[in-house]
């Protein structure tokens, strides 16, 4: 608007560009810089996780199963283990028992056993396995899972692996979509009638269905959780930026780069990607907390992670069984570690609007 | 000084708006004036000045987060102070006895509701009338307002009315409850000239027919001449001058009021070099350069020949539907000679920008030749062109679109050096861009800024040194400096003169200013609805129009008070 008289005083700093003077407004906006701060902190500590500093002998069995927190270690409720002793005394109960049957009908005599020979040599060898190890902690800081490995261990290794998920499919998602929008808005025509279709084709099947599909098909681990969720969940993307696109390429700034002989390539992509980057950087934020989410959901229902990995979702999925039992705390650990994240992130997300939105003041 | 005191006063106002690092910075810097019942009040002054500012404070418009209004500040309508004034009293003042028409008709009304819905509202909202007369009597206001059929436009959408009629029925929503103070917030800044004096004549009938006071804001002091009674002159929040309309352009205290008056370029004038603020602001005393003729001489040598060239708009109605043509263009010939200026002219919808586009070729053109030194611009493929687009470039309307916000000046100038393989390493690009960012008039350290760190005229010299980098030898303005302030057109002109007389350039001007293009132009093209309705020396066509049209839109131009056309030598 060329003749309102309302515009604020010129900003006192010079040669700022935008994305730095979104950065100081972001350092201003103390709930958002707050959440960067959480977000960096996870992204650290997957990280360390991740190149084996931390939590690397997450897989230890280092505690009795299901030792409780330190904190309540005495009023978690107690897990029976069997020892050696309780054994013995059971199988005297029983032999005993045996013994009193008159009717004689249900025992072999050693004799007729064939397998007493083989029961007989690993009675024999059993000693000589027996676990030597350190003692097993009565209790851990977040306590222990049912094989007695560390929840914390377990809750760091699982972060790498949940982020790890999480971002490597948000990127590709996010790649996919904005190609793939990008081409559709600038180009338009037939083009973008044919990504149109395959973008309501694909939309028109529910999602849950899709990844599980995909999921189904393609086996277990990391990787095929990543391009699952990848396949999946680019529509949104795309259709942003098809209109970011669509809007942008009838801009001055835009015809002016075609006046002074900039090709589609460098238009599209030099020119129009810088100017709906922030919606990008948005976008990936909250793909990242969405696939996070999905990743738990997909471990939870057992078409995750491998089972020689762990992630919060495979951690969750291990909680209906221990709750039943009293254990509650592996799943509060997961769900609060998981909860400040993406609570985390979204806040980052709505503060990077804001404070990269040129038009937002 | 007057018998009864006035409808409305502001009495040392002061606004002061805190950017995010909590600077303050003062808008309006404790003005004080009068709005005597009756009158029409001008506000002028060009942007920044704090005359919107000004009008939001009376309105109490102004956001409450972030600005900030002295506590000695005063405005007194009818005895109250709305600055103290209840949110319950303010509602049923505002839109009650005072009422508000804003620049953008399109984006004021909602698009949701049919006007007539709109109007009605308003009335019932402050009167107590049934909805059966609140209908009736909307239906006599779109009367008043001057639109045709009002019974049927009263259901209809604002899409489905042009600009003139939108702000017609701001109008009408305005004085629909009789207010007695109607602020006008550059009402006509949006519409093409000739609706721009049919909507002023309205607002002036209107005026006498209910004897409301009229605060009236605008830029340009040419248009308030025509329609205000007293003219305040605001600059940079302060009042520079406050004086009946005939001592304004009569006899000027100010200088600055002088400088606003003789920016602006003239139809009967042609300066060599239009006086810019500064001229005036300083100690040294401002002297009128010689005149400067205009016209195509018979030694010109031709450089671009355009032989009927149509463009067509298609628009498609669904998956499956029919085409739809709209010709934007239609048959336009003209050529344009070596080291000369071409106008053109039209309004809004003329097909003059499509033209601009389809020259460069960033609008497909259907039919017709553009003849580039006998070499048919159309004609070449994709490769060829890049060549041929180097040679002809473009500066837009808006200079805050036009340049990519998220590039440094220095990209902005060495991106079509890069392009088009000037200069050998990007060390000797910078230098290039560097030089011509000094040609346009801004410092070489300019190059590290970014786009939003500069003012619209500012902005728009980078747009021209842009197209320089590439020593262009035709350059298209396309409403170049419709969007700046008078004294920054002014300024942007005598660059684009300076740089026609130094290195030749050819000009296609296209605008909808005719003084603008008058100053300007060896010859003027008028369109209308895509056709071409007259081609002539810029003299000959000013002084003897032949077309109907043509006369029209002369006759609507500003011309200010009307002993004014001939201003004398400050």
């Amino acid at each position: 608007m060329p003749h309102t008289s309302t515009t604020p005083p010129a900003a006192q700093h010079h040669h700022n560009s935008l994305t730095r003077i979104g950065w100081r407004r972001l350092r201003r906006d103390r709930i958002g810089f707050a959440a960067l701060c959480i977000v960096g902190a996870y992204l650290l500590l997957a990280l360390a996780a991740w190149s084996g500093l931390v939590a690397s002998h997450w897989q230890d069995e280092v505690a009795h199963p299901y030792a409780p927190p330190t904190l309540f270690a005495g009023t978690a409720p107690h897990h029976l283990e069997l020892d050696a002793a309780d054994i013995d005394a059971a199988d005297r109960r029983a032999t005993s028992a045996a013994a009193l049957d008159s009717s004689g009908a249900t025992g072999l005599s050693a004799d007729e056993d064939p397998l007493a020979a083989d029961l007989a040599a690993a009675q024999q060898q059993s000693a000589q396995y027996r676990s030597t190890g350190q003692a097993r902690a009565d209790s851990l800081p977040l306590g222990a899972d049912q094989r007695g490995r560390d929840v914390l261990q377990k809750l760091l290794q699982g972060s790498a692996t949940s982020l790890q998920v999480g971002i490597t499919g948000a990127l590709l998602a996010l790649a996919i979509g904005t190609v793939l929008g990008a081409l559709s808005g600038y180009f338009g025509g037939l083009l973008d009638d044919l990504l149109m279709w395959g973008y309501s084709v694909f939309t028109s099947v529910p999602d849950m269905l899709l990844l599980l599909a995909f999921a189904a098909v393609s086996g277990r681990g990391i990787g095929t959780v990543v391009l699952v969720m990848a396949f999946t969940s680019w529509t949104g993307t795309f259709r942003l930026m098809r209109a970011e696109f669509l809007k942008h390429k009838g801009r001055e700034y835009v015809r002016a780069a075609d006046a002074i002989g900039a090709g589609h390539g460098r238009r599209m992509f030099h020119h129009i990607l810088p100017n709906v980057g922030h919606l990008l950087l948005v976008q990936f934020s909250m793909l990242t907390v969405a696939l996070i989410k999905y990743e738990a959901i997909l471990s939870f229902l057992g078409f995750g992670v491998g089972v020689t990995q762990v992630s919060w979702g495979a951690m969750l999925a291990e909680a209906p069984a221990e709750l039943l039992q009293g254990y509650w705390w592996q799943m509060l650990a997961v769900t609060l570690c998981m909860s400040l994240l993406v609570t985390a992130f979204s806040l980052l997300a709505d503060s990077l609007r804001d404070a990269l939105d040129p038009k937002v003041k | 000084m007057n018998p009864t005191p006035p409808l409305l006063s502001v009495r040392k106002l002061r606004v002061s708006f805190r950017d995010e690092h909590g600077h303050g910075a003062e808008a309006v810097k404790g003005i004080s004036f009068d709005i005597p019942a009756g009158k029409t009040v001008a506000l002028v002054g060009e942007s920044g000045s704090g005359k919107s500012v000004t009008a939001m404070a009376i309105t109490r418009l102004l956001p409450e987060h972030g600005c900030h209004i002295a506590a000695d500040s005063e405005i007194l309508f009818d005895g109250r102070n709305l600055l103290t004034a209840s949110r319950r009293e303010l509602r049923r003042l505002r839109g009650g006895d005072i009422a508000m028409v804003f620049q953008e008709p399109m984006s004021s009304l909602n698009p949701v509701y049919s006007v007539g819905e709109q109007i009605i509202e308003t009335l019932m909202l402050h009167t107590r009338v049934g909805r059966k007369a609140a209908h009736q009597r909307a239906v006599a206001l779109l009367k008043e307002v001057g639109l045709p059929t009002p019974d049927r436009k009263m259901s209809s959408y604002p899409h489905q009315l042009s600009g003139g009629q939108q702000q017609r029925v701001m109008i009408a929503m305005a004085i629909a409850c009789e207010p007695k103070l109607l602020i006008a917030d550059e009402p006509t800044t949006a519409l093409d000239v000739t609706i721009q004096q049919q909507i002023l004549q309205l607002l002036a009938g209107l005026q006498k027919k209910h004897g409301m006071a009229v605060l009236f804001i605008s830029h340009d002091l040419a248009l308030v001449g025509q329609f205000a009674d007293e003219v305040v002159v605001m600059h940079h929040g302060n009042i520079h001058e406050h004086a009946p309309v005939q001592q304004i352009f009569e006899a000027p205290q100010d200088a600055y009021t002088k400088a606003l008056l003789r920016c602006r370029p003239h139809l009967a004038q042609r300066p060599a070099r239009l006086p810019v603020i500064k001229d005036f602001l300083g100690d040294s005393c401002y002297f009128e350069p010689p005149q400067r003729q205009r016209g195509y001489q018979a030694d010109d040598r031709v450089i671009l020949e355009v032989q009927g060239l149509c463009v067509d708009y298609h628009s498609r109605h669904g998956w499956f539907g029919g085409h739809e043509c709209h010709r934007a263009v239609d048959g336009v010939s003209f050529t344009l000679m070596r080291g000369r200026t071409l106008g053109i002219v039209g309004e809004s919808g003329s097909g003059k920008s499509t033209l601009g586009l389809a020259l460069m070729r960033l609008q497909q053109a259907s039919a017709g030749r553009v003849l580039f030194e006998d070499e048919d611009m159309l004609a070449l493929t994709p490769r060829q062109l890049r060549d041929y687009k180097r040679r002809i470039q473009i500066v837009f309307q808006n200079p805050y679109a036009s340049l990519n916000p998220r590039f440094s000046v220095a990209q902005i100038l060495t991106e079509p050096m890069l392009l088009h393989g000037i200069g050998c390493d990007a060390a000797e690009r910078l230098q290039l861009a560097g030089d011509w960012l000094e040609h346009v008039g801004l410092p070489r350290k300019a190059l590290a800024k970014y786009p939003h760190e500069f003012s619209g005229g500012q902005r728009q010299r980078i747009a021209i040194a842009r197209c320089l980098t590439m020593h262009p030898e035709i350059l298209i303005c396309d409403e170049s400096v419709s969007a700046l302030d008078v004294s920054v057109q002014a300024q942007v002109l005598n660059l684009l003169q300076s740089l026609q007389d130094e290195l030749g350039l050819s000009y296609l001007f296209i605008s909808h200013d005719l003084a603008v293009v008058k100053h300007l132009s060896d010859q003027v093209l008028v369109m209308q609805q895509g056709r071409c309705v007259e081609l002539a020396d810029a003299d000959t066509l000013y002084a003897a129009p032949q077309h109907p049209y043509t006369r029209q839109l002369l006759d609507a131009i500003p011309q200010g008070w009307p002993h004014c056309i001939k201003p004398r030598v400050a």
